[in-house]
């Protein structure tokens, strides 16, 4: 493959019917656009990550050790560990079924101003953070908002603060936006036309959404997916303020080296696991976004 | 369109820095002159009266650039990497033990501090079970931990941390998010010494803290005041500056420092190793310590002051003689400080609470 | 019909579950007592006291400047990125993306603390700068998984359709595929500015002395309660942007309807 043109490789994989003349100077010209940012990368993003590298594979003395990977296996972070994995990915799932259809709808619209839309998604974000989820509270309680209006109409009273319920409520409240506007940057960007050819083609609407829609704002989904999945997984004041603190997330578990013990070598070692973890994550939803891009014809 | 929609957007955005800039004073670009004839001070939030450090700067004509932390750790982390150089901080009793080992700390000069008399023996003393000859640290505010219970929720009078455990309130039980708070609730009643280092003690205390689990409604540290006050649960753990804001407003609260001790925790003013304005520090500690000042900050944080001359100078009688800003000395002689028991022992207590939780 | 309606009341109630907590903050922000758990009656005093608090209008303005700056630099050098990365090779392209990845994946304090080691190995002051370059880093993958998408469903054919009708790139790009992304690129831009707006962790780790946002106020409040001084100022914040959002709709709208006339 090396041997190759590279040039004409890189071609191919763009765009299989591009003019080899003019491409091959603006692609590598293009490149080059990404050079500031490469160079921020090294600075910002590849130093400090070899500064937690170093820490998570050293001890406080500066000698070389593992302990600080192998802490994970220790039942209590193993089960920390397993339990944030299964809110974050209930997290995403549901945050991908809610915005999914809120993006179709949204689309069906026809809204002449997609600005309108990521406003009103984000506005939320522009109160403090914590303070959102701690209304949430006010909302949840035992005399809280919904529990008040239920008791009016005669009804059961609703028991989710402090439980995982709560949590996985406020990471989808917290993370949905992030769902639902790449969702929805895609699905505006399909040609309506591409739509009506499957229509005419005889395509019924639930297939046009399987073969055509869905296919189309994978990259979209992808987006949301990696948006949503990885602060879910790290988060801690969610679980602290929602979850009473009775539920202890690996996010809690590294703060808690940070923050409360001070200990910089655990905090990073055990940070490192987590960054593997969500890489492999990653890589196998990367995978089938591959897959989704061989197969989609252009 | 859309670019006119962006166009507007940042501009309504310029506007309103422009409008919320000019509301403001200079008090930005300060960071260069870290010499000259300033002070960097580190506090808790919402730990001093604000005009208290305006009174400071024109009686002294020391320019102070004020800064809050959350948590001793944080603070720790900061002054550990030598991101700032902080000329006076306030830790907790534990946090300044763990300073004071790792020789972060300076000794203070008393012949700039003249107003340490206003500071009650009492609390100097109590103050030498972490900073032995009171070398580096001045007592600022202190207070105990105690259960905070709700008189209609509740059938008798609670006296005791055995309440925390009972059945009886299963549900209704706000427990203590704090590591070190828990087990001494847990250790003292046992009946252990709550700076307990032995691991069997460690252990039963765990193993009463995991049979606890099952009956708390949540573990909180600063949720448990707007929780109580709410009416969501019966009994909390609290500290005692907290106590006397939630019973203004919530007057069915009651607060008690339980018959088995509990822990009296006391904050103090310490000038770190790499401070550059070493006499202005003393200068701002030595302004702590007049009554008046004490005075104004009690009144603003509620959180009870070790100066005996603020104490005197208390308007309010209510206040003077509240039994949760200043206990006598039958409740405090059955409370005991943190000390700071080791890096390994830290991990111990950690990793056991994370074990409770499960 | 029925499709219709009940897609807007789809929307309707995913708004309600966006918007409650909202609610609950401007109502709070009203209530007299200090406590978010009890009602001590209706009062302006937070909004009163609010305007004369220096602190809370200093953090304000730095808050507001951090996120614009921020924002804005990793927008361009987001974008630019972006193009640049999509028109690279799949091997150098995946480990860009890869890398651009990491200050998401990393928790919010490792990042934080790792920054802030940083600076103190080169020796940089930590103040306002510092959490200036720090927010740009963390918002720039932000700007990047919200142009990717866009870029990738870009048709190429219509820029090189231009450059052989003779554009120049620049003008090609400007002309063609810049439009083409303008969505991408807002939501971008709004997200960073959004998360700058809410990051606390970070901006504690790198912000020095002499440097307050609103988030580490609100963080050190904490422990004292609450100021409802800032259930008001973020009432006034929001309302003042949904606002904005309305005219700029109505606008649009009846620029729309001359348009169509």
């Amino acid at each position: 493959m090396n041997n190759e043109n590279p040039l004409r490789n890189e071609i191919v994989t763009q765009d299989k019917k591009a003019k080899k003349k003019n491409v091959p100077a603006s692609a590598k010209n293009k490149t080059l656009l990404a050079t500031p940012y490469g160079l921020w990368m090294a600075a910002f993003i590849i130093i400090p990550l070899i500064l937690v590298l170093y820490y998570g594979l050293t001890d406080g003395n500066g000698n070389f050790t593992l302990d600080n990977l192998t802490l994970i296996a220790n039942p209590i972070n193993r089960k920390a560990l397993w339990l944030s994995l299964k809110l974050s990915v209930i997290s995403t799932v549901i945050c991908l079924l809610l915005a999914y259809p809120l993006a179709l709808i949204l689309k069906s619209m026809k809204l002449k101003d997609n600005s309108f839309i990521v406003m009103i998604v984000i506005l939320p974000m522009w109160m403090n953070f914590l303070l959102r989820t701690i209304a949430w509270q006010n909302i949840l309680e035992k005399n809280g908002v919904i529990n008040t209006i239920l008791e009016a109409l005669h009804l059961p009273a609703l028991n989710i603060i402090n439980t995982p319920t709560a949590i996985v409520l406020g990471m989808v409240y917290n993370f949905l936006p992030f769902m639902i506007l790449p969702i929805y940057n895609t699905l505006a960007k399909i040609d309506d036309n591409v739509i009506n050819a499957a229509r005419d083609l005889g395509a019924n609407g639930w297939v046009t959404f399987k073969r055509v829609i869905f296919p189309l704002s994978m990259p979209g989904v992808i987006s949301g997916i990696t948006m949503v999945f990885v602060p879910s997984l790290t988060t801690f004041a969610i679980s602290t303020i929602l979850g009473g603190s009775k539920i202890v997330l690996i996010g809690n578990v590294i703060e808690q080296q940070f923050q409360k013990l001070g200990n910089w070598n655990t905090g990073s070692g055990l940070s490192l696991v987590l960054m593997v973890f969500i890489l492999v994550s990653m890589t196998a939803v990367a995978k089938y976004d591959k897959d989704s891009e061989g197969t989609n014809a252009w | 369109m859309k670019k006119k929609l962006s166009l507007i957007i940042s501009l309504v955005l310029t506007c309103s820095l422009m409008l919320t800039g000019c509301g403001k004073n200079d008090n930005n670009g300060n960071s260069a002159s870290n010499g000259g004839n300033s002070l960097y001070v580190y506090n808790w939030g919402e730990y001093i009266d604000p005009e208290v450090i305006d009174m400071f700067e024109e009686e002294t004509g020391i320019k102070v650039i004020y800064n809050e932390f959350e948590q001793n750790e944080d603070m720790y982390a900061i002054i550990k990497a030598g991101a700032v150089n902080y000329d006076v901080v306030c830790p907790s009793d534990y946090m300044i033990e763990k300073m004071i080992s790792e020789d972060m700390l300076q000794e203070l000069n008393y012949d700039n501090i003249p107003n340490i008399t206003n500071i009650d023996e009492t609390y100097l003393k109590s103050a030498e079970g972490f900073d032995p000859g009171n070398k580096f640290s001045v007592p600022y505010c202190w207070g105990t931990v105690g259960i905070l219970y709700n008189t209609t929720m509740v059938d008798e009078p609670i006296t005791s941390w055995g309440a925390l455990f009972d059945e009886k309130y299963s549900g209704d039980i706000l427990m203590m998010d704090s590591v070190r708070d828990a087990y001494m609730i847990a250790l003292t009643y046992l009946g252990y010494d709550l700076n307990s280092t032995d691991e069997a003690q460690i252990e039963e205390a765990t193993e009463l803290l995991k049979s606890q689990y099952p009956l708390v409604q949540a573990y909180v540290v600063d949720q448990v005041r707007d929780k109580m006050i709410g009416n969501e649960a019966a009994v909390g753990v609290i500290y005692s500056g907290e106590a006397i804001y939630t019973q203004r407003e919530n007057p069915d609260l009651q607060y008690v420092v339980p018959e088995e001790g509990s822990n009296v925790w006391i904050d103090g003013w310490v000038i770190p190793k790499n401070a550059q304005n070493k006499e202005n520090a003393e200068a701002w500690i030595n302004f702590m310590c007049r009554e008046d000042i004490a005075l104004l900050n009690f009144e603003y944080i509620t959180y009870s002051t070790p100066n005996k001359g603020a104490r005197e100078l208390i308007e309010d009688e209510d206040i003077k003689n509240s039994e949760i800003a200043f206990p006598d000395a039958s409740i405090l002689s059955r409370c005991k400080t943190y000390n700071y028991l080791g890096e390994e022992m830290d991990a111990l207590y950690i990793n056991k609470f994370n074990e409770v939780k499960y | 019909m029925v499709k219709k309606i009940a897609g807007k009341l789809y929307i309707s109630l995913i708004v309600l579950f966006l918007y409650a907590p909202i609610l609950v903050l401007i109502v709070l922000s009203f209530n007299k007592s200090k406590s978010r758990n009890k009602w001590g009656g209706f009062t302006f005093e937070w909004y009163q006291s609010l305007f004369q608090n220096d602190d809370i209008m200093t953090a304000l303005y730095t808050t507001l400047i951090i996120a614009l700056l921020s924002a804005v630099i990793a927008t361009i050098i987001g974008t630019a990125a972006s193009i640049g990365m999509s028109s690279m090779k799949k091997v150098p392209r995946t480990i860009m993306m890869g890398i651009t990845n990491i200050p998401m994946l990393n928790a919010d304090i490792v990042t934080g603390i790792s920054l802030m080691l940083l600076f103190v190995a080169v020796n940089y002051t930590l103040g306002f700068s510092s959490v200036l370059l720090a927010h740009i880093t963390f918002n720039i993958p932000y700007v990047i998984l919200s142009v990717m998408p866009r870029l990738k469903q870009t048709n190429r054919n219509t820029y090189e359709a231009a450059l052989d009708l003779g554009a120049s790139p620049m003008k090609a790009f400007f002309k063609v595929v810049f439009p083409d992304i303008m969505p991408g690129v807002i939501s971008g831009f709004m997200l960073a500015f959004t998360m700058s707006l809410d990051d606390f962790i970070i901006t504690h780790f790198t912000r020095g002395a002499a440097v307050n946002t609103l988030s580490t106020k609100i963080y050190a409040e904490t422990r004292k309660g609450i100021k409802p001084e800032m259930y008001a100022l973020s009432t006034l914040l929001f309302l003042s942007v949904l606002l904005l959002l309305i005219i700029i709709n109505r606008r649009n709208d009846s620029i729309n309807k001359k348009r169509s006339m």
